[in-house]
């Protein structure tokens, strides 16, 4: 195994380790995505059923499935952003980031490992609340076909550049920050257009409504629930933002890294 | 080829001069001393050899490579002890071994564990997390940590902290036994003088961030008229005796 990819394994055993002796904190990766799921899903049936009741079935059933993919979807978001943030935050949390930081660990290298995590971490939160919504309400993800890769892929890399800004925050203001790690993709929500078209929001927030990867993920996933075809408009807007984003994520986390190294922040950071 | 050359080295924080313009060389199979109150600048210092922290001003070279510019060519044969900075204490003592067996490309993994849990006495330990263990049983997995990659350069902060005498003496034993063997170079920062009189080849005397004297343990004791380097650190932090107003590096 070459030496970048072994330190990255060596980040990853690590996190790992953790959580095989862990069963409480395995149980808190699936929580909260099957609670919104288990929340979001009776509240759409019930008004799937005053739909169908008022005369339009079918509206109801796109109506459901729009609300539970977007409920999944935005987990993938989520649990991606605190994939990364609260594996950092447990470096933090042991005191641990002296160590490893003088170990010949590349920066590079402890986020890859800090993504590999957060993949990990989002797979076994989203995926119990994905068969939940098949087992509950016969809504299977998987009907998206291929495109679900598409809109999913870009979600995590929205909250991967969420997730560098908030540890760039905390390499800036030690453990203080730490609360962003879980308030951060939940207060963009209202504007990232999940639940709603972006034409809902008020003329003033729709360009903010714009800036965001998410919006664009959400119509297009809307888009094609609604039968409307392959919305390739949406999902390159939906990169191209990402890709911005996360460059300008990575410029300030190297930025936020280096000025830890001159204040000396990386020995007393937990503190 | 000196292990550690460090010149002309500064660290100011605002208004506050850390380390103040010190200059030292740590050859193979030597071990230097810092000695010094807190605040005198020592800590400063080891993080700067570590790359942990940018030096104001000066350069430091470690095995060759400058660290400004070449850090991790010169980590990858470095390590690193210090009780003040902790190892993840929900997971056990062989995974956190592992974890850092990776992280420094150790080859043959489980077997350089066992090595040094035989060495250091941790075979009953491997399977505990670390948050289990006694301070002074952490110290020896800090140490093991530290060794893990047969450093060509140590960089040790407190070794023996929390250790009782015997435990203590053993790990004192050991690393002699292991700088003989390996040619490492050590750098110490301690403030167990006996210590320091048994292990350090030559001592830097740290004030508000200058090296204020300097020399071996035999040297310094002559030159101050002490019997212990204890009285001649109260000496030089307290501007006492014959030597301490007027020394200089």
């Amino acid at each position: 195994m070459r030496p970048a990819l072994r330190r990255i394994w060596g980040m990853m055993y690590r996190h790992l380790s953790l959580y095989r002796r862990s069963w409480p904190r395995l149980l808190e990766l699936a929580y909260w995505p099957t609670l919104q799921m288990c929340i979001w899903g009776f509240t759409a049936s019930f008004f799937a059923g005053r739909m169908a009741n008022a005369g339009t079935p079918g509206a109801g059933a796109v109506t459901l499935g729009m609300l539970l993919g977007a409920v999944l979807l935005w987990e993938v978001a989520l649990r991606s952003q605190m994939g990364v943030a609260i594996s950092f935050l447990e470096e933090i949390w042991s005191r641990n980031l002296g160590h490893v930081f003088v170990s010949p660990l590349r920066p590079w290298e402890l986020v890859a490992a800090l993504l590999a995590m957060s993949v990990i971490r989002m797979l076994a939160g989203v995926l119990p609340a994905v068969l939940l919504a098949w087992l509950l309400y016969a809504f299977n993800l998987f009907d998206l076909g291929a495109p679900l890769v598409v809109l999913a892929v870009n979600l995590m890399v929205m909250g991967w550049w969420v997730s560098l800004g908030i540890v760039s925050l905390i390499l800036r203001h030690g453990a203080g920050a730490e609360a962003l790690a879980w308030s951060v993709l939940f207060g963009i929500t209202p504007f990232a257009a999940v639940f709603y078209p972006v034409s809902v929001l008020p003329p003033v927030l729709q360009p903010v409504a714009l800036a965001l990867p998410a919006a664009h993920v959400f119509e297009g996933m809307r888009a094609i629930l609604a039968g409307s075809g392959f919305p390739w408009e949406s999902l390159v807007a939906a990169t191209g933002l990402n890709l911005l984003w996360l460059g300008a994520a990575t410029l300030l986390f190297a930025r936020q890294f280096r000025a830890a190294r001159i204040r000396g922040a990386l020995m007393s950071i937990g503190e | 080829m000196d292990a550690i050359t460090v010149e002309a080295l500064s660290k100011r924080y605002g208004d506050t001069l850390a380390v103040d313009d010190i200059s030292f060389a740590v050859a193979p199979g030597r071990t230097i001393g810092l000695l010094g109150g807190n605040g005198a600048g020592k800590t400063t210092t080891i993080a700067m050899l570590l790359g942990l922290l940018i030096p104001s001003s000066g350069r430091i070279t470690v095995l060759g490579h400058d660290m400004a510019t070449d850090r991790f060519a010169a980590l990858a044969r470095m390590n690193f002890s210090s009780p003040y900075v902790a190892l993840p204490h929900r997971i056990s003592v062989f995974e956190n071994l592992m974890v850092y067996c990776h992280l420094y490309d150790v080859p043959d993994a489980k077997r350089r564990i066992a090595e040094l849990a035989s060495q250091l006495n941790l075979h009953d330990l491997l399977r505990r997390p670390v948050g289990d263990l006694s301070a002074g049983q952490k110290t020896r997995v800090a140490l093991a940590k530290s060794l893990i990659n047969r450093p060509d350069v140590l960089l040790l902060d407190e070794p023996t902290a929390s250790l009782d005498p015997d435990t203590g003496d053993m790990v004192r034993s050991w690393l002699e036994r292991y700088r003989a063997e390996s040619g490492c170079a050590i750098l110490l920062a301690s403030h167990n003088m006996a210590e320091v009189e048994r292990l350090c080849d030559e001592v830097l005397m740290l004030k508000q961030g200058r090296i204020v004297d300097r020399g071996s343990p035999a040297d310094l004791l002559a030159r101050y008229g002490r019997d212990t380097l204890e009285a001649v650190f109260l000496d030089i932090a307290r501007n006492t005796g014959t030597q301490a107003t007027g020394a200089t590096a």
